[in-house]
């Protein structure tokens, strides 16, 4: 017998009694399965700009950098001012609708992660600029798959991720964003789905908060 | 030395100790503000700790169907996946693909699993060089000692004294600040990520229904552990099991929410395989390591099944008057405060670890906080129970018996009254030394004075 067949044995033999379901006061055996996380969860408004607002706020608390824009061209701008204020010498990006269109205008060494590249010559970009696969009102979050913004590591190896993204890849809260994914991806997930919630922090030191832990110290949404 | 006597040598120390009391009280009333404000902030925190309560039930109740699932989708894309019955087994699979790979170096991510298997010492024997990654799991590796909290692994800590570690263990400059101090290891880390031959992390979820382990992290240590080394190993225990991808809508935020008082943690990031074609990045191969060490014992005890929901948010640790005075250490066990008091007996032996469910005021902090309602401070009273039955005490049954006939017989009991009132004013004299009959209970605290008047007398003689 393997130890696979064996532990699934103990499970099923354990199993043989069955548990009653906590907060019923051992009344019931099968949850009711009446409520979805939805009914509990905060709240987010209505309306689209309800939620950008929402968005924009979470994104201040979390000291995100977020720039809502009307244009690509008012894209380029912000990323140009980026460039020039973070004094960039490297970025790396990864092709895309948005990237192609905007990060060309940089007139900075590009490294592509969408292909083969070097791990090291990564580490050593000041700025990484990737796509999204949606912003998440509810969290202030950015919900990236290696798939759609240039693998694993762009977005977490340089000091700065700067994040390209339109008004219309907003959603609302975290259910929607889970429901996106299974409709995008159906059976054919990318190996990583990240849910990234501001930049790197850690409070391991007297519970202070610190910026740039490990992953990028800034994060930049440039939206449009 | 035993576990119930390093326990009650420790416990003293600590629970006199003012400097680690003061360090505790900021750390988590800090806590308790950023998490109360996260609670405040759902539509209805009750109805979230139900269904989560619900959610976990229905996984750790089909566990097999589950664990199956999760299973057969990480191999149809690659994944390599191992069951391991034992700690040992566990750390024999590590260090075969450890060797099969000839791999020098081990970057980690935190994972509390490999705390319990003793896997740093394992890999450090066969010759490796292990590097914790997140920051707290650094300090505690580089001052040898296990983490503190499940957490907050360096909570007990302050600045000035891990300003001191990293300048005899890293060489690095003197200072007390924390983001110079952050920066110093995230310089020092650095270059083992791009090194490492293994990267090796835990799970905080397993998804049953595409295959995934969901790595909730803020520092992103985890992050590049599961990018940048050629081979990844995950340990996760079986009981981390949810059925659906979308049940993590609700868990994820919940998880942050007790954590660590956020609306959610910096990174939450699920892993479905090893790289897949067209992918340019992540490991070529990854293993997943399927732990049971005695869930499968906990989990025949429909009593207390539940303790398989915990999630280890560390939020029961948090609010336990006896973890607040003894601190993590004390308990000398890889899972502390009240949660650590209900599994350690099954996962280590009852017997050994029995104290630690008398090792509470059953003011039921723990269960009133837990977002996946674990029963926890009725769970300690079965442990006791269960310890009582298994081992029972003579000198206990004795003294219950004696009690039982006194209780039962007014006379020997009003007898034993007026002997008592004689016998209290004489007692005092002897408070807490060696002749005190009482001297366990008095040698810090007062025995409360007999009344002058039983309730029986004074009924009597009421007018």
């Amino acid at each position: 017998m393997t130890e696979r067949e064996k532990i699934l044995g103990r499970v099923r033999e354990a199993l043989q009694v069955s548990a009653h379901v906590p907060g019923t006061h051992g009344h019931s055996t099968a949850p009711s399965g009446a409520s979805t996380p939805r009914h509990w969860l905060p709240k987010v408004g209505e309306s689209i700009d309800e939620q950008l607002a929402l968005f924009a706020r979470n994104a201040a608390e979390l000291k995100a950098d977020f720039q809502l824009l009307n244009s690509a061209e008012e894209m380029r701008t912000a990323l140009l001012s980026l460039r020039d204020k973070e004094n960039w010498k490297r970025a790396a990006t990864h092709s895309g609708q948005l990237t192609d269109a905007i990060c060309p205008t940089l007139n900075l060494p590009l490294l592509r992660t969408d292909r083969t590249y070097d791990v090291e010559a990564l580490e050593g970009c000041d700025a990484g600029i990737s796509e999204c696969d949606a912003i998440i009102a509810q969290t202030g979050t950015v919900l990236v798959t290696n798939r759609s913004a240039g693998g694993r590591a762009l977005s977490v190896l340089p000091p700065h991720h700067v994040v390209l993204v339109r008004r219309n890849q907003l959603v609302a809260d975290l259910p929607a964003a889970f429901m996106l994914v299974k409709e995008k991806y159906a059976d054919k997930y990318p190996s990583m789905i990240s849910f990234i919630t501001g930049p790197s922090r850690t409070g391991d030191i007297e519970r202070i908060l610190v910026l740039g832990a490990h992953g990028p110290k800034k994060l930049s949404i440039l939206c449009f | 030395m035993t576990p119930v006597s390093q326990f009650l040598k420790d416990a003293r120390v600590m629970a006199a100790d003012l400097r680690h009391r003061k360090i505790i009280r900021t750390a988590l009333g800090n806590y308790e503000i950023a998490r109360d404000k996260r609670k405040a902030s759902f539509q209805d925190w009750q109805g979230a700790r139900q269904l989560a309560a619900e959610t976990k039930w229905e996984a750790v109740n089909h566990l097999d169907k589950h664990l199956e699932s999760f299973a057969a989708k990480l191999e149809a894309r690659g994944t390599k996946v191992h069951w391991a019955s034992t700690a040992e087994q566990a750390r024999e699979i590590v260090l075969g693909i450890v060797k099969d790979k000839k791999a020098s170096s081990v970057i980690k991510s935190k994972a509390m699993t490999s705390e319990e298997i003793h896997l740093n010492d394992a890999l450090e024997h066969a010759g490796l060089k292990v590097v914790e990654s997140d920051l707290g799991e650094l300090i505690v590796q580089l001052r040898n000692e296990a983490p503190y909290h499940i957490v907050f692994p360096s909570m007990h800590l302050t600045r000035d004294e891990i300003s001191e570690l990293f300048q005899r263990e890293l060489g690095s400059a003197p200072t007390n600040d924390p983001e110079e101090l952050t920066m110093i290891a995230r310089r020092a880390l650095r270059k083992k990520y791009l090194t490492a031959d293994i990267g090796i992390t835990g799970a905080n979820f397993a998804i049953a229904e595409t295959g995934m382990i969901s790595i909730t992290e803020n520092e992103g240590n985890a992050r590049l552990t599961a990018a940048l080394p050629k081979t990844m190993i995950s340990l996760v225990g079986i009981e981390k099991v949810l059925p659906k991808l979308e049940d993590l809508a609700l868990f994820l935020p919940m998880l942050a929410t007790m954590g660590t008082g956020q609306a959610l943690t910096c990174y939450n990031t699920m892993y479905g395989g090893p790289r897949q074609p067209g992918e340019t990045d992540g490991p070529q191969e990854w293993h997943v390591v399927l732990l049971d060490n005695h869930r499968t014992e906990l989990l025949a005890d429909a009593e207390q099944r539940d303790a398989l929901h915990c999630i280890r948010c560390g939020a029961c640790l948090n609010v336990c008057p006896i973890f607040r005075n003894v601190g993590g250490h004390t308990y000398g066990t890889t899972y502390s405060g009240p949660i650590g008091s209900v599994i350690t007996p099954h996962l280590r032996g009852l017997q050994d670890w029995k104290h630690l469910s008398s090792a509470s005021s059953l003011c039921g902090a723990c269960t009133e906080t837990c977002p996946v309602k674990i029963d926890l401070h009725h769970h300690l009273l079965h442990n006791r129970r269960n310890a009582a039955k298994g081992k029972p005490s003579f000198f206990e049954k004795l003294t219950y018996k004696i009690f039982a006939m006194a209780a039962s017989r007014p006379t020997l009991w009003k007898t034993g009254l007026a002997l008592a009132r004689i016998g209290q004013p004489i007692q005092r004299l002897v408070k807490g030394t060696a002749l005190d009959p009482a001297k366990s209970w008095t040698k810090t605290r007062d025995l409360p004075p007999l009344a002058k008047e039983s309730f029986k007398d004074w009924w009597r003689n009421r007018k």
